[in-house]
């Protein structure tokens, strides 16, 4: 990292004037600028603008009947709650996968890391099929649990299940190379000054994790939200239990009900959009208090 | 500088800390051989050899960051080998700094003392105060709400330092301080050091691969080599009596010379030298010479001859490369004003010098 003297309070440096673009010896900034933004506009907003257009010809009213509509309501609080809830585990059961990859080394490290990605590559129908058999109460995990009066499968624990399969290797990915980066000097430093090892993890070695924690959750969370192929075939979608908002949004369209899907669409967007202002507002934080990210 | 109270030939020094004979392997490379090694209460000790020599090692195994496979080591006569480094109260800085970079300056130097447990802690008062006064010590005052990545690096290793010193260590463990930092920060926190070390009287140990920095801060210098303690005395010892020709040459450059031995004297193509032989030592020997021991003279009176392959002046000295007809070439540090063209014949007197037997 550069040395950074910040400069003394008072001695302002002179303001450059300000321009779009600032002097550069490398080439086509025009070009590539022009394309960055093309591709953006046509690949992702461009849709969007086109589901909040489609779902603004119910009007704000209309948008507002959809949301409370209870069957709606409760899929979109089955969503972003299980989500949410989801994210955590994932983001708790992340961190220790991460850590233990990082820290340790032991036989048959380098096939777990590679495991982790699991849930990244395999097709989702195929992740729900495989979730969906085991947890299913005649399953090989379902079984056993049915016996004991736990139902996982066709409620709302199993859309948990799901999501949190999906999230977990957003979580790890995210704080893994920060925990490879961890330096062991500074750990050597908290011990000679006396810090238990307790104290040294609690002090020293965590709290610089916790904007990738935060990040790992806020992808794991945006998965959940969106996850579609891996939940329907466990969660068993019965209405107002376990049915989860983007498939009624599929549901609105087998119905020809385009704007009914557009409007629970839109809501969605907003709640997402929402959620992930206010996690990188606290990485803005942490980041202008410590300098990094 | 201050005048420092350099501890050369005071009895009165305690030793502070005592290394054992401590053997340390890591794989199969060994990295210590049997060394011992007293330190004295309140002295500054300069630790210094080629990378690979074994004394960050060694450092680190005093601190209690590694431990060694055989010997002990000894704080002021308790055994200390199996002490965990928390409760060693060693003061450890980093060539790196290893500052806490979510926490503030302030945060940093006080980490020691709000590690303690609550019956050692000192009120929350007491700790401010402190850190006033270690930031005023490192003068940092008004810098305590800065986050490390706000400073410069001789600043941070500033911080390093006062966070070292807040726990008021039994030592002060210095590993490379000024290693990553640029020449003019390296001078003055050197001197700044060395004027902290006169006013607080800590013990205090540094590693350095910087023969100047050695001599110029150390009260003694230890010269390690391949994980064997060379030698140990006061600078000026150790530069006027190297026992090896490895600590000679580590201190600084040197030619070697073809010499004889004989009868209690060196003679070089001949001719006497001012260097006496050792006791007993008798037949060909190697001579080391200082450039400043080589003094440009008429062929006649010269031990060497040769011709001038280049010379240059620095900072009122006059270096003069001179080529044997051998194709051995001699550094000569003379000033005698005279500027030397290449390819001019030359004769050098050999003034003094080094034998080992």
């Amino acid at each position: 990292m550069p040395a950074i003297l910040a400069a003394p309070p008072g001695v302002a440096p002179p303001r450059p004037a300000r321009r779009f673009r600032r002097p550069s010896v490398l080439p086509g900034f025009g070009l590539s600028f022009g394309y960055t933004l093309a591709c953006l506009g046509v690949v992702v907003l461009f849709p969007l603008a086109g589901l909040v257009a489609k779902a603004s010809g119910l009007g704000l009213g209309g948008i507002w009947r959809v949301a409370t509509d209870p069957r709606v309501a409760s899929a979109l609080r089955l969503s972003f709650g299980v989500s949410l809830l989801a994210a955590f585990v994932a983001s708790v059961f992340g961190f220790l996968i991460a850590w233990v990859l990082t820290r340790y080394e032991f036989p048959g490290r380098k096939i777990v890391d590679a495991a982790v990605d699991l849930p990244f590559a395999l097709p989702t129908a195929v992740a729900g099929i495989a979730l969906a058999s085991l947890y299913a109460p005649d399953g090989l995990v379902g079984a056993p649990l049915d016996r004991l009066g736990i139902q996982i499968a066709y409620t709302p624990l199993g859309v948990f299940v799901a999501m949190t399969f999906v999230g977990l290797p957003f979580a790890v990915r995210t704080v893994q190379p920060l925990i490879a980066e961890i330096d062991k000097e500074v750990e050597e430093a908290s011990a000679t000054l006396g810090a238990t090892r307790r104290a040294t993890l609690l002090k020293v070695v965590l709290p610089p994790l916790v904007p990738a924690v935060l990040t790992g959750f806020a992808l794991a969370f945006a998965r959940g939200v969106g996850e579609y192929g891996s939940v329907i075939f466990i969660a068993g979608n019965l209405p107002y239990v376990s049915e989860i908002a983007p498939l009624l949004i599929v549901i609105k369209l087998s119905e020809f009900d385009y704007g009914g899907a557009a409007a629970i669409a839109t809501i969605m967007l907003g709640i997402s959009f929402l959620t992930l202002l206010a996690i990188n507002l606290i990485q803005a934080w942490s980041r202008r208090r410590f300098g990094y990210v | 500088m201050a005048s420092s109270p350099r501890a050369g030939g005071t009895e009165r020094a305690s030793t502070a800390i005592r290394v054992e004979a401590v053997s340390k392997t890591f794989d199969t490379a060994a990295v210590l051989h049997d060394l011992s090694l007293d330190v004295r209460a309140g002295e500054l000790l300069g630790l210094l050899g080629p990378s690979g020599s074994g004394k960050t090692t060694l450092l680190r195994i005093i601190a209690g960051l590694d431990a060694p496979d055989r010997g002990r080591i000894l704080f002021g006569g308790d055994d200390a080998t199996g002490l965990p480094v928390q409760e060693r109260a060693v003061g450890f800085v980093f060539q790196h700094y290893a500052l806490f970079k979510h926490m503030s300056v302030a945060d940093n130097i006080a980490y020691g003392l709000n590690a303690r447990r609550r019956a050692d802690r000192p009120a929350k008062a007491e700790i401010k105060r402190r850190v006033g006064d270690l930031l005023d010590l490192i003068r940092l005052s008004g810098f305590g709400d800065r986050y490390p990545s706000q400073l410069s690096g001789g600043q941070r290793q500033r911080v390093a330092l006062a966070r070292a010193l807040a726990v008021e260590p039994r030592v002060l463990l210095l590993d490379e301080p000024f290693g990553a930092l640029d020449a003019q920060v390296r001078k003055d926190l050197r001197r700044w050091l060395r004027e902290i070390h006169d006013r607080t009287g800590q013990t205090t140990i540094f590693v350095t691969h910087d023969q100047d920095e050695a001599l110029e801060l150390s009260d003694r210098v230890a010269v390690l080599d391949k994980g064997r303690l060379e030698q140990v005395g006061t600078p000026d010892e150790v530069q006027e009596n190297p026992v090896s020709a490895t600590v000679l040459k580590f201190l600084g450059d040197s030619v070697e010379v073809e010499a004889i031995a004989e009868g209690g004297h060196v003679s070089v193509r001949g001719r006497a030298t001012p260097v006496a032989a050792p006791a007993g030592l008798i037949g060909p020997v190697k001579l080391y010479v200082r450039p400043w021991q080589l003094q440009l003279v008429e062929p006649e009176a010269a031990h060497l001859s040769g011709v001038v392959r280049s010379s240059y002046r620095s900072q009122g000295r006059q270096r003069i490369e001179v080529e044997e007809a051998g194709g051995h070439v001699l550094a000569v540090e003379d000033f005698d004003g005279v500027r030397y063209a290449a390819g001019h014949p030359v004769g050098l007197r050999i003034n003094g010098g080094y034998v080992f037997a």
